[in-house]
């Protein structure tokens, strides 16, 4: 008896799910597509919400942005859920072994008392910026239409709550975890005319309407100018102050926003590009929200880095904005 | 007589990712998706670039990364940072 063996392939019914199909065509689909496309009802809503009679759910009206499609815009770093919490818990762990490190050398407590409060007066009310950007970022996240573009915004809300932490536990480790570190920085984001520009320019953007608006405000305009000053700038001065180990622990900050840059250039990008409407109102929100953010961090680099360090910043940012057509007032090198 | 060389990957996330890079850049390529397996097999030459598998994966890829997906080869091995070159020399 002779036994014949045979291969037999099955050719799958369908690749994909077919939401993904009907926008990629019947093929093996990635992840971040399947996680990301076409995920939020766009149909047969019955009731307006209540909390928002004018508009309906997920309704596109929200932003006076207008696009064909806002699936266009996408997340360059393909981050849906697992990816983004992958990556993200790489870099907690570095994160922690640098804090793990400098709490078990001293490296803050043994800096002169002077520095420190310097430390606690001009970096960590940052912290309160942070919070800010959070719940911005949050509300985009819920007033936005497609996935692909709310998942970058809560994932940038979690990555802010992040870096608050991160400023907390540089005033816990100051104070030797009594709280009266933080305490002191919160007196001076409240009283001190140094951060008053800045708490009304992040109180401002708490209630702005037009979740775009919104983002460029935050994630374009006001993080352009301010993560460049501090954790560039500043950061080279605390050096020069004799604080280089703060260094270590705002790390993350500095590779968290190389990172972002990605997103938000790319969406500006596709968003400024759709047409020339669109270009016309981010001009026009450009002007109204980069002088403030600029007048909101000069005091805070008078009283570091220097005037012409955010001026520096603030010409990187123009550069940026030229990519997509766009203008500010910053003098391009 | 013809000279295939030939790669295989586990059908997966990852080298989905890999195929599509591939075939990119490898036009000729001819692409066999097989039950769980992914077959990729051209004339001579076949070549992955580093800097392909970035843009299509939006992050930093180390070549060696592709290992951990490839069932089998065929071809004499060229590698080094930016390239994995399959041929027949």
């Amino acid at each position: 008896m002779s036994i014949e063996i045979k291969t037999n392939s099955v050719e799958p019914i369908r690749h994909t799910y077919g939401h993904i199909a009907r926008r990629f065509g019947d093929k093996p689909a990635t992840r971040y597509q399947e996680a990301s496309y076409d995920i939020e009802a766009k149909t047969n809503f019955h009731y307006r919400p209540q909390w928002d009679s004018e508009h309906t759910l997920n309704d596109p009206m929200r932003t006076a942005i207008r696009m064909e499609d806002w699936y266009a815009v996408t997340d360059p770093r393909q981050f849906y859920y697992g990816a983004y919490v992958g990556n993200r818990a790489k870099m907690q762990e570095a994160a922690e072994t640098s804090f793990g490190f400098c709490e078990k050398r001293n490296l803050l407590t043994r800096l002169p008392e002077e520095t420190q409060k310097q430390l606690l007066r001009l970096l960590v009310p940052l912290r309160h910026v942070e919070l800010g950007a959070n719940m911005n970022n949050s509300k985009i996240a819920g007033d936005a239409t497609a996935t692909t573009v709310s998942q970058m915004h809560i994932y940038t809300g979690m990555d802010r709550l992040g870096i608050g932490q991160y400023l907390s536990r540089i005033a816990l480790m100051i104070d030797g975890s009594t709280g009266a570190g933080l305490d002191e920085s919160k007196g001076y984001w409240m009283d001190d005319d140094l951060w008053q520009p800045m708490r009304k320019l992040v109180e401002d953007t708490l209630v702005v309407e037009d979740w775009f608006e919104l983002t460029l405000a935050q994630n374009v305009l006001m993080d352009g100018l301010m993560y460049p000053l501090v954790y560039d700038k500043m950061d080279a001065w605390f050096e020069s102050q004799g604080a280089e180990d703060v260094s270590m622990l705002t790390e993350f900050m500095r590779d968290w926003y190389k990172e972002s840059l990605r997103w938000t250039n790319a969406m500006l990008k596709v968003v400024a590009g759709e047409s020339d409407a669109n270009r016309e109102l981010l001009q026009k929100w450009i002007d109204h929200w980069e002088p403030q953010a600029y007048a909101a961090l000069k005091p805070l680099a008078q009283a570091s880095a220097g005037v012409e360090s955010l001026d520096e910043a603030r010409a990187e940012l123009a550069t940026r904005l030229k990519k997509c057509g766009l203008q500010s007032q910053g003098v391009s090198a | 007589m013809s000279q295939l060389v030939f790669i295989a990957f586990q059908d997966n996330d990852n080298a989905r990712y890999l195929a599509e890079a591939i075939m990119e850049d490898n036009p000729e390529a001819e692409l066999q998706h097989q039950p769980a397996m992914i077959r990729i097999q051209a004339e001579k030459r076949l070549v992955i670039n580093r800097e392909t598998m970035e843009e299509k994966l939006g992050r930093e890829w180390d070549v060696q990364e592709m290992l951990i997906d490839v069932i089998s080869i065929g071809g004499n091995v060229d590698e080094d940072d930016d390239h994995f070159i399959l041929q027949w020399n």
